[in-house]
């Protein structure tokens, strides 16, 4: 029972046609192909939905969460990318 | 689907790791306080790891062994819709035991390393299922009661603190409302049939009921309070789904107080609890026996796909080689 494991693939699903796909989850397989059967029959046996896609885990690059102070800091000071930092008026509409 | 209170006897402690660092174990525990979940990369302490393991696997091993005892019943279903009804339910079991194997993963355990403690005997799973499904009338308490308990256990895991665990029950909890109503529809059924039918429906209610009631663990563990009130939660539904049935509780000292607003349970035999966790339930060889079997038989397909892939990719694929080694 020396069996080592199939390659882990992360598996992503559009819900419907207009909307992004997005990660549910992850599963071993021999080969691509065989990711996406598996991915019909484990995340979607209700309809969830219209376009799969795997990815082998391996190759996706993700950022460091000991490092995410330092890499998402640079954003929190700059409120005056969002809209409600100005000051306008009741007065002026449409705006 | 299936979990009962499993932990209370794995009671080892895990010692922390020695050198684990202030720091980072002061975050983790103010992400816990703070109620934030903790993700497959964020430090965490070991004994925080283990548990996880242990748990999250047991969980996955119940619901593949889960699907034996109905599984059973697949091809003697009595009609075409409760055949591809029952194989719905049993494909979903598969698909959570999926799911929570995936979630496992992410704490540094293999998926390889995990069957193998199930094949060899030296993973727990859940003790429901070393009971026999004998007749139809099993499916439908299976449903009712098994998954109704299993529900009331398992909806307090979806607000877990480990994310992936989380993320995986709130799957499945969505997953298992059909199994528990298709469950009660099947007693419904055999109980406005034939007299041989009702007396069918109540033998599987008089089978089912106290290992049902057991699924919540023993009153003494650590988590008593949990389990009892669980428990009590239960009784408190179920008693009158079961007077609506027309099927008896088979409990003579059952009995509604009225002072606390509750059903009173008579006491429930333990030792019949522990014989099964032990492994002297009526079906725990023929369960892992089967799981053995399934995983034999499929050992040429693991190798067949393993070589087809090996070959797509370019490169001739070892005779033995049943995987790829990542």
């Amino acid at each position: 029972m020396s069996e080592t494991d199939w390659p882990l693939f992360e598996v992503f699903i559009r819900s419907r046609a207009g909307l992004e796909h997005k990660h549910v989850g992850s599963l071993h397989a021999a080969d691509a192909r065989m990711a996406i059967e598996h991915a019909r029959d484990v995340y979607t046996r209700r309809q969830e939905g219209v376009s799969l896609w795997v990815v082998r885990s391996a190759d996706i690059v993700a950022s460091d969460p000991g490092e995410a102070d330092a890499l998402f800091e640079p954003a929190r000071d700059k409120v005056y990318r969002h809209p409600t930092f100005y000051a306008i008026p009741d007065e002026v509409k449409n705006l | 689907m299936y979990t009962q209170a499993l932990d209370i006897h794995g009671k080892e402690p895990v010692p922390a790791a020695a050198g684990e660092a202030e720091a980072p174990a002061a975050r983790f525990q103010a992400r816990i306080d703070e109620d934030a979940k903790i993700e497959p990369k964020d430090w965490m302490p070991e004994a925080y790891r283990q548990t996880l393991i242990r748990q999250i696997s047991q969980h996955a091993h119940s619901e593949i062994v889960g699907m034996l005892p109905e599984g059973n019943w697949i091809t003697r279903a009595p009609s075409l819709k409760r055949k591809a009804v029952l194989i719905a339910k049993v494909q979903d079991e598969g698909g959570h035991g999926m799911y929570l194997y995936s979630a496992a993963e992410t704490l540094g355990i293999s998926r390889a390393e995990m069957l193998e403690q199930l094949l060899s005997g030296t993973a727990k799973y859940s003790s429901i299922f070393n009971y026999p499904t004998l007749t139809w009338a099993d499916i439908g308490a299976i449903g009712w009661l098994v998954d109704g308990a299993a529900i009331m256990n398992q909806i307090p895991i979806c607000r877990c603190s480990y994310g992936p665990y989380a993320r995986a029950m709130v799957r499945i909890c969505k997953e298992e409302s059909f199994h528990q109503r298709q469950g009660f529809e099947i007693m419904l059924t055999l109980t406005q049939g034939t007299h041989a039918q009702r007396a069918m429906a109540q033998d599987a209610l008089n089978r089912w009921w106290w290992p049902s009631l057991m699924m919540f663990g023993p009153s003494d563990a650590d988590s008593r309070h949990t389990a009892q009130s669980m428990r009590q939660k239960f009784i408190d539904i179920t008693v009158p789904q079961a007077h609506f049935l027309g099927l008896t509780i088979p409990d003579n000292e059952l009995h509604w107080d009225e002072s606390t607003q509750h059903y009173r349970a008579g006491p429930i035999d333990w030792s019949e609890f522990h014989a099964v966790l032990k492994g002297n339930g009526p079906c725990n060889r023929e369960r892992l026996e089967a799981r053995r079997r399934a995983h034999e038989a499929g050992r040429w397909v693991r190798e067949a796909a393993a070589a087809h892939a090996a070959r797509q990719r370019g490169g001739a694929a070892p005779a033995s080689q049943a995987g790829e080694p990542t």
